[in-house]
């Protein structure tokens, strides 16, 4: 499956080219003795979500290049319903990642939302990605647009050995605004919430896991979503891998 | 090997006729840089040897020779050799981008230059990650009139640490995922047992504080999962050195690793130190000694007994270790070892970085700095030793209140009080009282400025395997002085600074790509102060001039070429700038090198 041939990717595409664009021009301005490139891929959830509805296909990966002081992000989330082959869901995003601190990153970018049978959005991002002490790994993004939301994400891997690792983790959605096409209502949070227990099998490029995700829906957007007969919370078995090189 | 000594003796009018020089002889030297298949005896990877053996090539140098050295580089990709600790013009030193341009894949350089000096040391690659992958050989120089110290028998001892990786590939993850090479971290079961050695709570304290710092007490060793090596053969296919018993042996120890110490042991035997850094020191006798990365120490063991002895290299951080042997016969297979436990670093090693660190971002409450009471500290894996008294003020020490349940005291020397014996473990520094009165009056050793090159209660403090002497900083005195003893004109401060989540290492917070070059005057002496505010040990290597290590010795301070800056500590070295030319200057560990600690040095002034 392509993201990018999904139909609502054209003004996407357009963005993203004017980012590359923009992304080499700064690259090009760096001092002949600039260090290698940084350039690497890291999927958190690449998994099969088994539950009482249609099983789906998801995913969250980073895939980045750049420097100590700048880097260029591709982040994808998805989902992909399994029996009807739709998407129930399709998020790209666009970011330049800086740090402002020992330990954060600021985060600009644009963002792009185009699932199956759901009208398309596009939305600003402005956030903050980086460690947190207790070493939680943070995500605290602001989507700008007529349709703004916030989303935070946190997890945290908890060594039971060197290579088991039980990850639990948390991820937060709140509309700013109501959006009813897509059944979003302003403050009405949705929240995920994921453990999983992996094994790193091969050095960290490839740890499988098994685990469990629950989503629930409140507020004005739970009524909505219930108004429009969908479900409110879903809870799924997941199977999958965590890479990265 | 490839090295062929030609015209040794030709030519030598000629060579004299021209440069003048008093050099008694010329040696022409063949070194191909090839692309290998290495195996460690672990697995097999692609890697560089020099003329295409995975055997370190040595070379054998004459004091007052005048060397050609022809570097060919079958490789597809830029190369170079940097002649490490020797002494020659800065053109010859072989740094790219500093020294010259480096070798193009399938050209010939010609090095030309006098061996001005005597002793060990080696060379590599200067040139991306191609030491880590496997670009490292030895160099060996006879004094004129021949070794000040007889021996036997003479063997190179070359340590490395390779990687199934390439060096490029670890430098990408780390910069992906700092801590992507470090299996040794705290896990669950860790949490479980310190709960019982000390209580839940007190181990949870101790996770929380760590945790609110973002570091890791097990940061020790970045990259872990090598197989280590001696003279390029993992434990399994065993190196050995033969000699007869009775007989002298004189080992050249060289730590030829990107990333790792080496505790340097031969049990059974005494090892007599008696160069550091290719210079003569002062016999020194010990059971044990630490290799920074890139040093080398000589050192002369006696074996009486008809048996195998195991040369046992075991990592700082303990995740690695390797076995070679002294046989009366080939074939013989010295003992394996257990390793030891693992160390952990402590809030001394930490106390560097409260300093000078950029606190943005950090949030430190809760954290006490005052004294730096070790609250929340798990103590039960702190080896509190003291190198030598003054780092510790142990006179006013109240011993009666200590309890040394699980202490080793057989060991403890409390005449002369060597502390370095000491395994304090399982001790509960609470009831430390310092600053009462003592009972039993310890006599203070002699009083000496020296400084302890490790901080007091740094986890890192190494004790000896057999409860013996271990070799400290402190111990090297130069045999013989290289420069008259002079106050420094000047002191520059060079902070050993980094961002370990990132894996940005700098100098004075700055990485090499955005710095300007260090200039030094020729013909001062300047002082350098390294003030290590990461916590990690970086090995600090200035090319082309001698770093004389301040240990309060004066005129017998040691001489050497890298100078270990433990963390939280602060160490002195003076350089008589006697050359001209542009230099590097840099810790030695590849990946901290490569991420930016480093800085290029240029000397002002000075014939031409």
């Amino acid at each position: 499956m392509n993201p990018l041939k999904y139909k609502g990717m054209k003004p996407m595409r357009k963005t993203m080219s004017r980012i590359t664009s923009v992304f080499l021009l700064l690259l090009s301005l760096s001092p002949a003795n600039a260090e290698p490139l940084i350039y690497g891929f890291q999927a958190e959830q690449l998994e099969v979500r088994s539950r009482d509805g249609e099983d789906a296909f998801v995913w969250d990966f980073d895939a980045l290049a750049g420097t100590d002081e700048l880097k260029f992000v591709w982040r994808s989330e998805g989902e992909l319903g399994l029996s009807s082959d739709s998407l129930e869901g399709l998020e790209n995003q666009l970011r330049l990642q800086m740090p402002i601190s020992t330990f954060f990153d600021a985060v600009v970018g644009v963002q792009a939302s185009t699932p199956d049978g759901a009208p398309d959005r596009y939305n600003g991002v402005l956030g903050l990605k980086g460690l947190a002490p207790q070493w939680f790994e943070i995500d605290a993004d602001l989507y700008l647009s007529d349709n703004s939301f916030f989303r935070f994400e946190a997890e945290y891997e908890a060594l039971l050995t060197n290579r088991l690792i039980f990850v639990p983790s948390i991820e937060v959605t709140v509309p700013l605004a109501d959006d009813r096409a897509l059944n979003q209502g302003a403050g009405g949070a949705t929240f995920e919430i994921g453990a999983r227990l992996s094994y790193d099998v091969i050095d960290r490029t490839f740890s499988p896991y098994v685990g469990v995700n629950y989503e629930k829906s409140l507020g004005d957007t739970e009524d909505m979503l219930r108004a429009a007969g969908e479900d409110t919370d879903e809870f799924s078995i997941v199977f999958g891998t965590r890479m990265l090189f | 090997m490839n090295i062929r000594l030609n015209f040794r003796a030709g030519l030598i009018g000629l060579v004299l006729g021209v440069s003048g020089a008093l050099s008694a002889n010329a040696g022409t030297y063949e070194i191909s840089v090839d692309r290998i298949k290495l195996n460690t005896g672990q697995f097999k990877r692609a890697g560089i040897g020099y003329n295409k053996s995975q055997t370190p090539t040595v070379l054998r140098f004459k004091e007052g020779e005048n060397v050609t050295i022809r570097v060919t580089n079958n490789l597809r990709e830029d190369t170079s050799i940097h002649w490490h600790g020797l002494i020659l013009p800065f053109d010859q030193d072989g740094v790219p981008d500093i020294s010259y341009p480096g070798i193009k894949p399938g050209e010939t350089f010609t090095h030309n230059f006098p061996i001005v000096q005597a002793g060990t040391y080696w060379f590599h690659s200067h040139s991306g990650f191609q030491e880590p992958d496997g670009a490292y050989g030895a160099i060996v120089i006879e004094p004129k009139g021949g070794e000040k110290v007889r021996a036997n028998r003479d063997y190179v001892v070359q340590f490395t640490d390779t990687h199934r990786h390439q060096g490029k590939r670890i430098m990408r993850n780390l910069k992906m995922s700092s801590d992507y090479y470090n299996r040794s971290q705290r896990t669950l079961e860790d949490l479980v047992r310190d709960s019982r050695n000390t209580s839940f709570k007190k181990a949870l304290e101790n996770r929380a504080m760590w945790g609110r710092m973002r570091m890791m007490p097990t940061d020790i060793e970045d990259i872990q999962g090598f197989a280590p090596m001696i003279n390029g053969k993992g434990t399994g296919q065993n190196w050995t050195g033969l000699f007869k018993p009775g007989e002298k042996i004189r080992l050249r120890l060289i730590n030829s690793s990107a990333m790792t110490y080496f505790d340097v042991r031969i049990p059974g035997l005494k090892m007599t130190v008696v160069q550091a850094d290719g210079n003569d020191v002062k016999p020194v006798t010990v059971d044990e000694l630490r290799i920074a990365v890139a040093e080398t120490y000589d050192v002369i063991v006696q074996p009486r007994k008809n048996k195998a002895y195991s040369i046992i290299g075991e990592s700082m951080g303990r995740t690695a270790m390797v076995r070679g042997t002294l046989a009366p016969k080939q074939g013989m297979v010295g003992p394996l070892y257990k390793m030891r436990p693992k160390p952990l670093l402590t809030m001394a090693d930490m106390s560097g970085m409260m300093g000078g660190m950029d606190h943005s971002g950090m949030s430190m409450e809760g954290m006490d700095h005052s004294g730096m009471s070790m609250e929340g500290m798990d103590h039960s894996d702190m080896q509190m030793v003291s190198q030598n008294n003054s780092g510790m003020q142990m006179e006013g020490m109240d011993h009666s209140n200590m309890q040394m349940e699980g202490m080793d005291h057989s060991n403890m020397q409390m005449e002369g009080m060597d502390h370095s014996n000491m395994q304090m473990e399982g001790m509960d520094h609470s009831q430390h009282q310092m600053k009462t009165p003592s009972k039993k009056k310890q006599p203070s050793k002699k009083a000496s400025p020296q400084q302890s090159f490790y901080a007091p209660g740094s986890g890192l403090t190494p004790t000896a395997a057999n409860g013996g002497k271990f070799l400290s900083y402190n111990d090297l005195r130069a045999r013989k002085p290289l420069y008259r003893d002079r106050k420094a004109t000047r002191t520059i401060e060079l902070r050993l600074t980094g961002n370990m989540e990132r894996y940005i290492w700098s100098i004075n917070g700055v990485k090499m790509k955005d710095a300007e070059p260090i200039r030094l005057r020729h013909g001062e002496r300047v002082r350098f102060k390294f003030v290590n505010e990461t916590m990690m040990a970086h090995p600090m290597h200035l090319h082309g001039m001698w770093s004389i290590l301040d240990t309060g010795k004066g005129k017998w301070d040691p001489i050497k070429h890298v100078i270990n800056v433990n963390p939280g500590t602060t160490v002195y070295s003076e350089t008589e700038v006697d050359a001209t030319g542009q230099w590097a200057f840099h810790c030695h560990l590849s990946y901290h090198a490569d991420a930016g600690m480093f800085r290029k040095v240029v000397i002002e002034g000075g014939p031409s």
